[in-house]
């Protein structure tokens, strides 16, 4: 079952430039919400908070407090166990180059040392399933690499890789922006399906898709967060005449 | 008026064609001349070596000088012993010190491995001889494969650290994160996801240095200075093929001096057949479609 996701005034830094600003949000369980604003403008690094990856980026930095359900993120516990709880999808499918498709998906259960193989077999079955690509790849699980799959294919091995250590939460950064349009709404129906489980996170460029899969719309402007509320509020009457700005298109 | 026109066309496309067939011809000719040294070098040993090539060559130890006959194999056997003893060495430090320098390694104390590294690679192999006499036989007051393994470890190490190095710096950061992204501990995503994934070139790089080092003959002189009969203990001297070919070919007998090519054509073969047998068995894991 997804969590909440609290956020309280979230700073976080590459060497001297601070890149999002003191940032307080609540994002509800099992719902999406989706962070739109222009290119550089913080959502990237403000979710790459959320499960502690941007403190691998040498000299970044990160002020403020996150709870995902009952965790704090930033106080007595390590990154490797809140990353375990938070699955996370990029913008360029990664699968593992030299693993196959079946030890993609297994990898973060063996990585972490879960070697129990039929409970193992089980895991990745269902969460290619999750991913609407058991069909396609059933027949060559352990023969193929991850690689060798089409873009579209390597974001939902990516997804079910993701779904394999049962996250409570799913953060997608831009999971489609390198997708053609039928990959584009095969993983949009896939959201619309997860958020019964899980609390998705999404960045997207596309307004279009923010409005077809988030219950929840934050508009970010230069590291700020400008404005956060329904979707349909944010696209129809916001508040705020900068996000109104965005989406008709006046800028970004 | 059309006419005109596709004579035109004619003409720049014949053109082009002649460019592209001088580039062609220029570049072959560059693999032509590559390619020439090492066929000469090899037909020649063929041409020289084949003669005194036989299974006793490759089944006896040397015979007293005027007795006709004789072979390499306990030559054959002590490179085998040296080599495994560097590669033993050598190949673990390597790949360690690759590994950090591609991962931890951007500060003063990486620099200073580099650099050290580069200087290593430079130096003479005869010094590097002197070095594993002062360390390992000084010390075990007798030669041995022990210390030619470690002299010859010495020079397979700085190769082997700057090709892994580049090698798993190639590897993209967003597979390293993806890792993260799981859960997966720094050091278990350096060794399961980013080595793994740049494997092959790593072991392109360990065979590049085990090819090198297979055949010096001057870090052996005075470290498993070579031996006429069996031995597979590592603390006794050891004889190696290129201690055996060199041995033999400064000799004043004809009949040494053809056993001598022979040697070098087995040397070379066997280094060719090693190398391509790790690429066998290495690539054999390889799935459909993975780079």
């Amino acid at each position: 079952m997804g969590v909440d996701i609290q956020v309280e005034h979230l700073n976080a830094w590459f060497g001297k430039t601070r890149a999002v600003h003191d940032i307080t949000l609540k994002m509800s369980a099992n719902h999406a919400t989706a962070i739109i604003g222009p290119s550089g403008c913080g959502k990237s690094t403000f979710v790459r908070c959320i499960n502690r990856m941007h403190e691998t980026v040498p000299e970044a930095r990160v002020s403020g407090q996150i709870r995902i359900g009952d965790l704090n993120v930033y106080n007595g516990t390590s990154a490797t166990q809140v990353r375990r709880r938070i699955g996370m999808v990029f913008q360029k499918p990664n699968p593992f180059p030299t693993m196959s498709i079946y030890d993609n998906v297994a990898a973060g259960l063996k990585l972490n040392g879960f070697r129990d193989r039929r409970q193992l077999d089980e895991i990745v079955e269902r969460s290619l399933t999750m991913a609407a690509l058991w069909h396609e790849v059933k027949d060559a699980l352990r023969k193929q690499s991850g690689a060798s799959l089409s873009g579209g294919q390597q974001q939902r091995l990516c997804i079910a890789r993701a779904l394999a250590v049962e996250p409570q939460v799913l953060l997608m950064d831009e999971p489609c922006s390198a997708l053609d349009p039928i990959s584009t709404s095969k993983i949009e129906e896939l959201i619309f399906q997860l958020k019964q489980r899980y609390t998705i996170v999404i960045v997207t460029h596309n307004m279009q898709q923010a409005s077809r899969v988030a219950e929840y719309t934050g508009f970010f402007l230069l590291g700020n967060l400008i404005e956060f509320d329904k979707t349909e509020k944010i696209f129809t009457n916001p508040s705020d005449k900068r996000t109104e700005d965005y989406i008709t298109g006046r800028f970004g | 008026m059309t006419l005109k026109a596709s004579q035109a066309d004619l003409s720049v496309s014949l053109w082009r064609r002649a460019i592209d067939l001088l580039a062609t011809f220029a570049a072959g000719s560059a693999v032509v001349l590559v390619l020439l040294p090492l066929g000469a070098v090899f037909g020649y040993l063929v041409y020289k070596g084949i003669g005194s090539l036989n299974w006793a060559f490759l089944s006896q130890t040397p015979k007293p000088v005027g007795e006709a006959g004789g072979g390499m194999a306990n030559a054959i056997a002590g490179s085998a012993l040296i080599l495994g003893i560097a590669s033993v060495i050598g190949v673990p430090v390597g790949i360690g010190a690759g590994v950090y320098l591609a991962e931890y390694g951007r500060n003063r104390l990486g620099d200073l491995i580099r650099f050290t590294a580069d200087v290593l690679n430079g130096v003479p192999s005869i010094v590097i001889g002197i070095v594993a006499y002062g360390i390992v036989v000084l010390r075990q007051r007798h030669f041995s494969a022990l210390a030619g393994g470690v002299a010859l470890a010495i020079m397979m190490i700085p190769t082997i650290t700057r090709a892994t190095e580049e090698m798993v710096l190639l590897v993209p950061t967003a597979v390293r994160e993806a890792a993260y992204g799981l859960g997966v501990s720094r050091w278990r995503t350096t060794i399961s996801i980013t080595l793994r994934t740049a494997m092959s070139g790593v072991i392109t790089g360990v065979m590049l240095a085990f090819a090198r080092v297979a055949g010096e003959t001057a870090p052996l002189l005075f470290t498993a200075f070579g031996n006429t009969y069996w031995n597979w203990n590592m603390n006794q001297p050891t004889a190696a093929l290129p201690l055996q070919i060199f041995v033999y070919a400064i000799s004043p007998f004809d009949e040494w001096h053809r056993q001598a090519w022979a040697g070098a054509l087995v040397l070379i073969v066997l280094i060719v057949v090693s190398v391509s047998a790790v690429r066998l068995v290495a690539g054999r894991g390889m799935l459909k479609g993975s780079s």
